[in-house]
């Protein structure tokens, strides 16, 4: 492996380290249920696909040809991932889960 | 009697074929038989989930669309990692939008991409399917998000979709 690939794949794992830490520091931060859903479904998107790109990277400049697998692996995130966020929002707004003071606008009755 | 044998979403039968060659190790003549099964059978046991046929039109124009929504992924998230590590409390809200597309499959693409696209989640959909309720992380002009919304996401699908 090249020096520069080398480079560029530390990157994409740290790019992805930085962004799935955000995730994770937002979940923390984040003052009600509905905001501390973005962290999760949003970090996660650039997170994982910055790791899977380093993935794709290292097994091709290996010689071990690119993994379709990864790439399959990130196309169901980005399937799945707004399904999941959608059916928690339903289930908090079913549970009549409270907007923190200051939202614009209501959650509809369920 | 051809509809119960044939096809009913030869796209999806396609998509099924080449994803089930894609997870195993490498095509072999199993790998053909048992996607060319799945290919067959998946799309006749959730046939009942598919009440009419996607009607689109111009779908070629749907790799510039996904294109466009990985470029938005990018520069949002990096917009909400600064709203998350900023001090400053974000100004959620709940926002009505109005949709006009019509199809259910163009719909659901459109909830699944502000699902995506940080600083949006699209949280429900009204029965009739004419109002998505969209949760958005920090904004001080909802209007603002269903003008953009609108121009970037929804036209585009209005285009591919009858």
């Amino acid at each position: 492996m090249s020096v520069v690939t080398e480079y560029a794949l530390s990157a994409l794992l740290l790019i992805g380290g930085f962004f799935t830490l955000v995730g994770a520091i937002g979940l923390v931060r984040l003052p009600d249920f509905y905001t501390r859903l973005h962290a999760p479904t949003k970090a996660t998107t650039l997170g994982v696909g910055a790791i899977m790109l380093a993935s794709v990277g290292y097994f091709s400049s290996t010689g071990a040809g690119p993994g379709a697998s990864e790439i399959l692996i990130t196309v169901f995130l980005l399937l799945t991932a707004p399904v999941s966020a959608n059916i928690i929002a339903k289930a908090a707004m079913h549970l009549d889960e409270k907007p923190v003071a200051g939202t614009k606008g209501n959650p509809w009755e369920q | 009697m051809s509809t119960r044998l044939g096809f009913p979403q030869p796209f999806l039968s396609v998509i099924l074929f080449c994803v089930w060659q894609l997870l195993g190790d490498g095509v072999s003549g199993a790998s053909i038989i048992v996607g060319l099964v799945l290919a067959w059978l998946l799309p006749q046991l959730t046939r009942g989930f598919w009440p009419e046929r996607p009607a689109t039109r111009k779908l070629w124009l749907m790799p510039v669309y996904v294109l466009r929504v990985l470029v938005d992924i990018v520069m949002a998230s990096i917009s909400v990692a600064r709203l998350v590590l900023n001090p400053r409390q974000p100004e959620p809200a709940f926002i009505n939008y109005p949709v006009t597309l019509e199809n259910p499959l163009a719909i659901t693409i459109l909830a699944s991409t502000v699902s995506l696209t940080p600083g949006t989640v699209s949280a429900d959909i009204s029965d009739d399917y004419q109002v998505l309720l969209i949760h958005a992380l920090d904004t001080q002009d909802p209007d603002q998000v269903i003008a953009d919304i609108r121009r970037r996401y929804e036209a585009p699908l209005l285009e591919m979709f009858k």
